[in-house]
């Protein structure tokens, strides 16, 4: 039921004649359905020889047994298995393997659960990782991302309540160890199938390289080998660690575009693009910046409302070179010969969706949220040039530089000192008392009471509502989970499957009283397919 | 085979390993400035205690 119907008029956008046709008027841009997934730092601390993935699987244990335990609860809301049938990471956008490519594994026998609130906490990579519900715009990301901070930080308290005396579990949401070992935030948008591959690569790639002076969270150093004694401070975590500019890989060798193929959806009509260039985030305004002016940039490609695109020389000495340059005055040089600045290519992007709004373009953004993106993009963008420590209340490199540069001048210490490194990594340590950018004056975007509720509720517009709320109501019967599928045990002799290959199927003004109405899973599976027949 | 040429480009063509960073001089910046002598007053109760040897030890396992 939740994926036999069309979804297209919900996807597309209704007023076509007075929207942008494009170039072509082939492909109308959709629902920018996106989301986050962040692998946190995890250090176990009183213990010789401290596992990660032991560490992630106490972290992620504790929480649940917790909920478990809290009064008013079922205790049975959370046991759940990741249903691994539909995963396919190694499948290529480009429609081959490349030699030598090594698709991610599934690792199936970690630590793997679904929460009330739609999202997935696992244990990927020696890691804990936690990838929000979908979302229908980056405002409501920026709601789930927060949450999930606040998910790790009753992690760590319920796990160290249970660890003995002396030892403690410390998270921190940031991409790299200051070694070489990094790991990632990845970034989620459902694209139309029909918009070639070939055109997203061309049409997404500058705004990677240069959206980074915005949404960087900034780095001590450099872990390239080469330059190592070079750089004081860097825009990003991750820049140091990208070596493609198209590529299937996650784990080595990272490509500015990753081509990993799994919509996640239905394939015939979306393929959801995996960002994994960007870094975590501890500003909320970066977060809504990262995934906006990307969902809106993706929306732009679509309707192909680009006319101007910038085709730079050397992406990948591109980004670095960025991501070094704290005066934002460097030219990158372009195929044509010419050079342009980051700056000068986020102007540009920010004039065009601009026209893009005038002519109805940020519906698929979420309209009222599409033009807050606006506003706060030309506002960062002119505070950037105008004096950079006044993005201070929003930008996280230039919050952690005037940090630790300042600390740096008060203690007349040199770059390379341990002090400004162990201030870095504390940059992203969320344990309140000790998290160094909780302290710096970030501006927030979204209430505490948001925050909270999106701990354990679900989005109501998306099919991560229906995913939340059967794990709410009907927790002891649900046995698996999916982003595109749960499966019920009912006590028939077969498991029952319900696909949900539409991400805009499944919302509250969907299913919500269907399932009001619905006293068992049973019942509700037989709510459902009665209205499947009518 | 590219990418090395990418990363060499990258080491040589640099110049502005120390490039300075705009200062900030205006009432805003000034604002910004004063609330971060009162950050910096209060950052060495938090910082860890043995620095070197908790940047050491961080060390992770590479992920994604």
């Amino acid at each position: 039921m939740l994926s036999s119907e069309s979804a297209r008029a919900n996807t597309s956008k209704h007023n076509s004649h007075a929207r942008p046709t494009g170039r072509y008027g082939a492909v109308v841009s959709i629902a920018k359905i996106c989301g986050i997934e962040t692998e946190y730092g995890i250090v176990w601390r009183g213990v010789d020889e401290p596992n990660p993935i032991t560490a992630s699987s106490i972290l992620i244990n504790s929480y649940v047994s917790s909920l478990q335990a809290a009064p008013g609860r079922s205790g049975s809301g959370l046991r759940f298995e990741w249903d691994f049938e539909s995963e396919q990471p190694g499948t290529d956008a480009r429609g081959f393997s490349p030699l030598g490519a090594l698709p991610p594994e599934v690792e199936s026998h970690l630590v793997n659960t679904v929460l009330t609130n739609g999202a997935r906490y696992y244990v990927d990579h020696a890691h804990p990782e936690m990838s929000s519900p979908e979302c229908t715009n980056a405002r409501d990301v920026v709601v789930f991302d927060r949450a999930a901070d606040v998910i790790v930080q009753r992690s760590m308290l319920a796990a160290n309540r249970i660890l003995p005396e002396g030892q403690e579990i410390v998270i921190y949401k940031n991409n790299s160890d200051g070694k070489g070992n990094s790991y990632g935030c990845h970034e989620n948008y459902l694209v139309d199938r029909n918009l070639p591959f070939g055109e997203i690569v061309f049409g997404i790639t500058p705004h990677f390289i240069t959206r980074q002076i915005f949404c960087g969270a900034g780095k001590v150093g450099s872990e390239l080998a080469a330059d190592t004694d070079e750089v004081s401070f860097q825009i990003t975590q991750r820049a140091d660690f990208f070596e493609e500019e198209v590529g299937l890989e996650t784990t080595l060798k990272r490509p500015i575009i990753n081509t990993r193929d799994e919509p996640h959806a239905d394939p015939i009509r979306y393929r959801r693009l995996h960002v994994i260039i960007g870094d975590a985030n501890m500003s909320e305004a970066a977060t809504f910046l990262k995934v906006g002016t990307t969902a809106v940039m993706l929306a732009m490609l679509e309707d192909r409302f680009l006319p101007k695109n910038f085709l730079f020389a050397a992406p990948v000495a591109a980004l670095r070179k960025v991501s070094r340059d704290l005066s934002l005055q460097t030219p990158l040089r372009l195929v044509d010969g010419t050079t342009v600045r980051a700056i000068e290519v986020q102007w540009e992007y920010l004039h065009q969706a601009v026209r893009y709004a005038e002519q109805g373009g940020l519906e698929v953004v979420g309209e009222e949220v599409g033009r807050q993106i606006l506003l706060e993009w030309e506002s960062v963008l002119s505070d950037l040039e105008r004096d950079l420590f006044t993005t201070a209340d929003r930008v996280d490199w230039v919050a952690k530089l005037r940090l630790i540069d300042g600390y740096r001048e008060r203690h007349d210490l040199r770059w390379n000192d341990s002090r400004l490194a162990a201030l870095d990594l504390q940059y992203h340590d969320l344990r309140p008392q000790r998290c160094l950018a909780a302290r710096v004056g970030l501006r927030g975007m979204c209430t505490e009471d948001e925050v909270l509720e999106g701990t354990h509720r679900p989005p109501t517009d998306t099919r991560a509502y229906f995913r939340g709320a059967c794990l709410e109501k009907f927790g002891s019967e649900v046995i698996a989970a999916n982003w595109d599928s749960l499966v019920f045990d009912i006590g028939e002799e077969s498991l029952r499957r319900v696909p949900m290959m539409e991400p805009l199927r499944g919302t509250v003004a969907h299913v919500g009283e269907i399932l009001s109405r619905s006293g068992s899973a049973a019942e509700l599976l037989d709510h459902l397919a009665s209205v499947r027949e009518t | 085979m590219q990418e090395q040429e990418h990363v060499r480009r990258t080491t040589t063509d640099r110049t502005d390993a120390e490039i300075e960073t705009p200062v900030a001089n205006t009432e805003a910046g000034d604002r910004l400035k004063a609330e971060l002598d009162d950050l910096l007053d209060e950052i060495d109760e938090v910082l860890e205690t043995n620095a070197e040897d908790f940047v050491r030890s961080f060390v992770q396992k590479g992920g994604q």
